[in-house]
């Protein structure tokens, strides 16, 4: 790779930060304009994909590690903040730390997997990972067991009319900082350590790529950021149940808007996101939710088969074929 | 690759339109004001919609009356229904559709525990008349005062002492208590287990299962080995449908003299006919059968005409279970509708405290939490039943009550000689 | 737990570590031999429930129905192969990633028509030994799980037997050690792969089959075997019969021991603990040579 001359880099990162805080200033108009409270309920998730699919880019996308398994760590997200919430009334920073900090070390741990197990094995564990997981919520009286627990939002602070708008806020932020982070991984020697990771590990390894460190990198920072998506989830639903939280929808969504949007670069994961997200939300006010997911499930197969390369790679490919004209 | 401000404006862009995209959907979805609009989400598939779908039925039945009878308030009434799936954790979504994109005026809780007690902190938030649809203890916590459940119990505590009445009266010794892990049995299971002491029963067996457990042997082996006087089961309809056939394949062992409790799905009528003999002997809660004691001014009446409407429809043939207090809850907001003239939800709120209501299903007068004043639960035996026959469930004999005293129409044998 | 209770769960866990190896078989052969990331099996399996129940509402015993769809449902494999080589082998590098998201959308594919044309309820089936047991002095065991084991056993034998004893068979075996020892047999290993996947996803029309007399099936009930068969076909040491065999036992025997003295909350985990043990331990089973 040829390196850019500095004030180069130090332009491309001011107009992100730019852009960053555009989004931030829109939702906080967006929350104080719009009246209907069902956007808000349909934006949050949205944002909420657009941070899992970062999340999941970060390891599968970069390092070409797969992870059947992200519903898991969206949960471990949510009843570490339900586990907060029923033990100490904490608040919502509180929970989102430490919701970080919980699903950041189950992403440590399947790093450490990576160690014996690749490809398929490595997929396969992280479904185990998900299983077990939600047996043991399961099984866990104290956050609701199967029953599930109720969970009642504080009352709003004074700028904003609902919770749910605040929640909106919030998830906006947390959207924008994963894809900070995950752009930053993926423009840094991290970024490169891991493709070679992808491409070919034991070469990257006889060069003196630390794979090990990278990869137990890639995981932590991908399940923190899951953890995080799914810490504010309890709060913004009032309730919740494991069947719905450890949902395999998590799992195959965080997967393919990825795939979907191109697993390249960090903006095919939030146009994955946006597009598929959005489509499912207006899908499901207009027709049934088994629809919107055979949607999901046939946009990745087609994209996985056809466009290996997701809606970045197509686009690329269009407007490279434009230009040699 | 570079990295143009562009393609941020581009993102940004990209995110505002498909938010504004979202917003003009949905408020296009904001209805006209004309008819009152009442929403509910009812299971129309997966395990709960054996009853779901006849509640369904009695409620249309109810919107009918009411329409060809001038209407609400000279409005007409429209029923806005999403099914849940059975499933709890959809109904907070639907519910705030119900609110927010649909508008509608008045809100009926969906169908059973599992389902409520998810919506019930958004409805506290919003501060809406909620009218409950069979949800046991859900607004004992959360103590919400524009709540009204209608179902013919209060609370599990006192929908338990019947069954725990029942095992003193055979002499059971010894219980073993078998639940799904669900609002709904775990409830019911926990008004048990409070009771133990007062009616000297020693829990041999005390378990939870998780919900979609199809396979039960292993748990039925467990329990015969265990030898218990009693056994008593919170399970869904699915699951009731495993565990009696597991009972019969496997076998309880001859000590148990009573065997039941709380299993959702022994009213339905498929479920009835399907099971057939393997019901006999099984003791189990229900909110109405064909016996002389649950004669309420207008159910029989009700009951032909759900009957012929249920044949078209292909849903529960008898409709003994949950149609009737249905159409009861379209009763309960038409008298508060009409006697106040108003839909602030407030003030029909405080007439609902305040004043009796007439139903199909008997008067009610509500208590402190929403609950009926005098619950009514009843548990009966069933007896002489035959396999494949529908028609026998319409006469009195088949489902003997068996308490309480005020409802009794027999009294209760052993599991094992009603068995046979 | 009581010594005769511990009995009567060893017991019921053979049986249904047998009827376990049934529905984990085809995967032995796809995933164990031919290496394909075959994740959508147990959502054929699920799939091959669903025509079971189809055919019976007709009138038809289960079995029968298994039996009946095998022919389709090798027919269907042939072409997921045909279209997964194309797609991927045939193209060389990179099928890791994609062909795992390839099968996970199929499995998601199938799962969502299931729901749209039967819905979420469960489904059952009848048959003259669904619901009747076979009393063993104190024992009595459900005759739906004995008929599972018998159709399991027979099953299992089959593939073995046509695995080791024919020309193709050995062909299939080969395919996944030496494949320039098969060119030498005059075989041809693209064609050899796709008639294998054909019959690993022919077993699940039998053995979805099984699935629905033994206990009812819904739609999602395809995320919790893939637990249980991936298990199996790991444990089993890829590709071996057998071993596919002893995995199912040992399985059956350890949910049927947790079902009877933990209860079933805890059972899901089991295959999944079991399944993480072997890969940390032992990634090439019991029987595997790797």
């Amino acid at each position: 790779m040829v390196e850019r001359p500095a004030h180069l880099a130090v332009k491309r990162w001011t107009s992100f930060i730019v852009g960053a805080i555009a989004i931030l200033v829109v939702a906080l108009l967006l929350a104080r304009v719009v009246g209907n409270e069902y956007f808000f309920f349909a934006g949050y998730v949205v944002l909420q994909f657009i941070v899992l699919a970062t999340a999941w880019n970060i390891l599968g996308g970069y390092a070409g590690y797969v992870n059947f398994g992200s519903g898991a760590f969206f949960a471990a997200g949510a009843y570490t903040a339900v586990a907060l919430i029923k033990a100490f009334a904490a608040p919502l920073p509180v929970q989102l730390v430490a919701a970080a900090m919980v699903t950041g070390l189950m992403g440590f741990a399947i790093g450490a997997m990576t160690l014996r197990l690749r490809g398929i094995f490595f997929s396969i564990a992280t479904v185990a990972i998900a299983v077990i997981c939600e047996t043991i919520v399961l099984n866990w009286g104290f956050v609701g067991g199967a029953r599930g627990a109720t969970v009642l939002q504080p009352p709003a602070p004074a700028f904003f009319t609902s919770y749910t708008r605040l929640l909106f806020v919030i998830m906006t932020l947390l959207a924008v900082l994963a894809v900070a982070l995950a752009r930053y991984i993926e423009t840094s020697w991290i970024g490169r350590g891991l493709r070679a990771i992808r491409d070919d590990e034991e070469a990257a390894e006889s060069v003196g790529v630390p794979t090990l460190k990278l990869k137990l990198f890639a995981a932590t920072v991908s399940g923190a950021l899951m953890g995080i998506a799914g810490a504010p989830f309890p709060l913004y639903m009032n309730f919740i149940e494991p069947t719905s939280a450890f949902s395999l929808n998590y799992a195959v969504s965080a997967l393919a808007m990825p795939i979907i949007g191109g697993t390249a670069s960090w903006a095919g994961p939030v146009i994955g996101a946006i597009l598929l997200g959005s489509v499912q939300q207006i899908v499901t006010v207009t027709m049934s939710s088994e629809l919107n997911v055979l949607v999901l499930g046939l946009l990745l197969v087609a994209f996985v088969v056809a466009a290996p390369e997701g809606i970045l790679g197509l686009a690329r490919r269009l407007s490279g074929k434009a230009g040699a004209r | 690759m570079k990295f143009p401000f562009r393609a941020v404006l581009e993102v940004v862009g990209a995110i505002t339109a498909a938010l504004s995209v979202c917003a003009v959907l949905t408020s296009a979805y904001a209805q006209s004001k004309q008819p009152i609009r009442i929403g509910l989400s009812i299971s129309q598939t997966g395990p709960l919609s054996g009853a779901g779908k006849s509640g369904l039925v009695a409620l249309e039945i109810w919107r009918d009356d009411v329409n060809t009878g001038g209407g609400l308030l000279g409005r007409p009434v429209e029923l806005v229904v999403y099914d849940d799936q059975s499933n709890p954790s959809m109904t907070p979504g639907i519910y705030t559709k119900l609110l927010d994109v649909d508008k509608v005026d008045l809100l009926v809780a969906p169908y059973a525990t599992n389902q409520t007690a998810p919506i019930m902190p958004l409805v506290k938030q919003r501060d809406r008349l909620l009218i409950g649809n069979f949800a046991l203890d859900v607004n004992a916590q959360i103590r919400h005062d524009k709540y009204f459940n209608n179902q013919p119990w209060a609370s599990a505590r006192d929908s338990a002492a019947p069954y725990l009445g029942l095992c003193r009266k055979l002499g059971a010794k010894t219980i073993a208590i078998l639940a799904a892990d669900a609002e709904f049995a775990q409830n019911l299971a926990g008004g048990i287990r409070a009771g133990l002491k007062d009616y000297g029963l020693q829990p041999v067996y005390d378990q939870n299962y998780p919900p979609n457990t199809v396979e039960f042997s292993s748990m039925i082996r467990a329990i015969r080995a265990k030898k218990p006087d009693a056994v008593f089961v919170a399970s869904y309809p699915s699951d009731s449908t495993a565990i009696i056939r597991s009972v019969n394949e496997i076998g309880i062992g001859d000590n148990v003299v009573l065997f039941g409790g709380g299993m959702v799905g022994l009213q339905y009528a498929s479920i009835m006919e399907s099971l057939g003999s393997m019901l006999n002997g099984v003791v189990n809660y229900n909110t109405w059968a064909p016996e002389k004691t649950m004669d309420f001014p207008g159910i029989r009446g009700f009951l032909t005409r759900y009957q012929a409407r249920a044949k078209q429809a292909n849903v529960d043939p008898l409709g003994f279970y949950l149609p009737p207090f249905d159409y009861a809850i379209g009763q309960i907001l038409a008298q508060a509708v009409t006697a106040t003239g108003s839909l602030d939800h407030k003030v029909l709120a405080n007439y609902l405290r305040e004043h009796e209501i007439k139903t199909i299903v008997g008067s009610i007068r509500y208590g402190p939490t929403g609950e009926w004043a005098n619950p009514r639960i009843v548990y009966v035996q069933f007896r002489g039943i035959a396999d494949k026959n529908l028609e026998q469930f319409r006469s009195a004999g088949k489902q003997v009550i068996v308490a309480p005293d005020a409802f009794k129409t027999g009294e209760v044998k052993p599991f094992s000689q009603a068995r046979n | 737990m009581s010594f005769e209770l511990l009995g009567e769960a060893i017991i019921a866990g053979v049986l249904l570590g047998c009827f376990y190896a049934a529905v984990s078989v085809g995967l032995s052969v796809a995933f164990g031999l031919l290496d394909v990331p075959q994740i959508a099996h147990p959502a054929f399996l699920v799939l091959g429930a669903y025509g079971a129940y189809f055919l019976g509402s007709f009138g038809l015993d289960p079995l029968l129905a298994g039996v009946l769809l095998t022919p389709v449902f090798f027919l269907v494999g042939l072409a997921v192969y045909r279209f997964y080589h194309a797609a991927f082998e045939s193209r060389g590098t990179d099928a890791g990633l994609r062909g795992l998201a390839l099968f996970f959308g199929i499995a998601f594919i199938v799962e969502v028509v299931l729901i749209l044309s039967f819905g979420v309820d469960q489904r059952m089936v009848e048959a003259a030994y669904i619901g009747k047991s076979v009393a063993l002095g104190d024992v009595r065991i459900p005759m739906r799980m004995l008929v599972a084991f018998g159709v399991a056993l027979v099953l299992i034998t089959g593939l073995s037997l046509y695995l080791s004893g024919t020309f193709t068979g050995r062909a299939i075996k080969a395919v996944a050690q030496d494949q320039t020892a098969l060119a030498l047999m005059g075989a041809d290993p693209v064609r050899i792969k796709q008639w294998a996947f054909g019959i690993a996803t022919g077993t699940c029309a039998l053995a979805g089959a099984l699935l629905i007399i033994v206990a009812p099936v819904e739609p999602g009930l395809g995320r919790l075997y893939i637990g249980r068969t991936f298990c199996i076909a790991v444990l089993a040491g890829l590709g071996s019969m057998p071993g596919t065999l002893v995995a199912g036992i040992i399985l059956g025997i350890a949910e049927s021991i947790v079902l009877t003295s933990l209860g079933a909350s805890w059972a899901p985990a089991v295959a999944f603990g079991l399944l993480l043990l072997v890969l940390a331990v032992r990634p090439a089973g019991l029987f595997g040579q790797r």
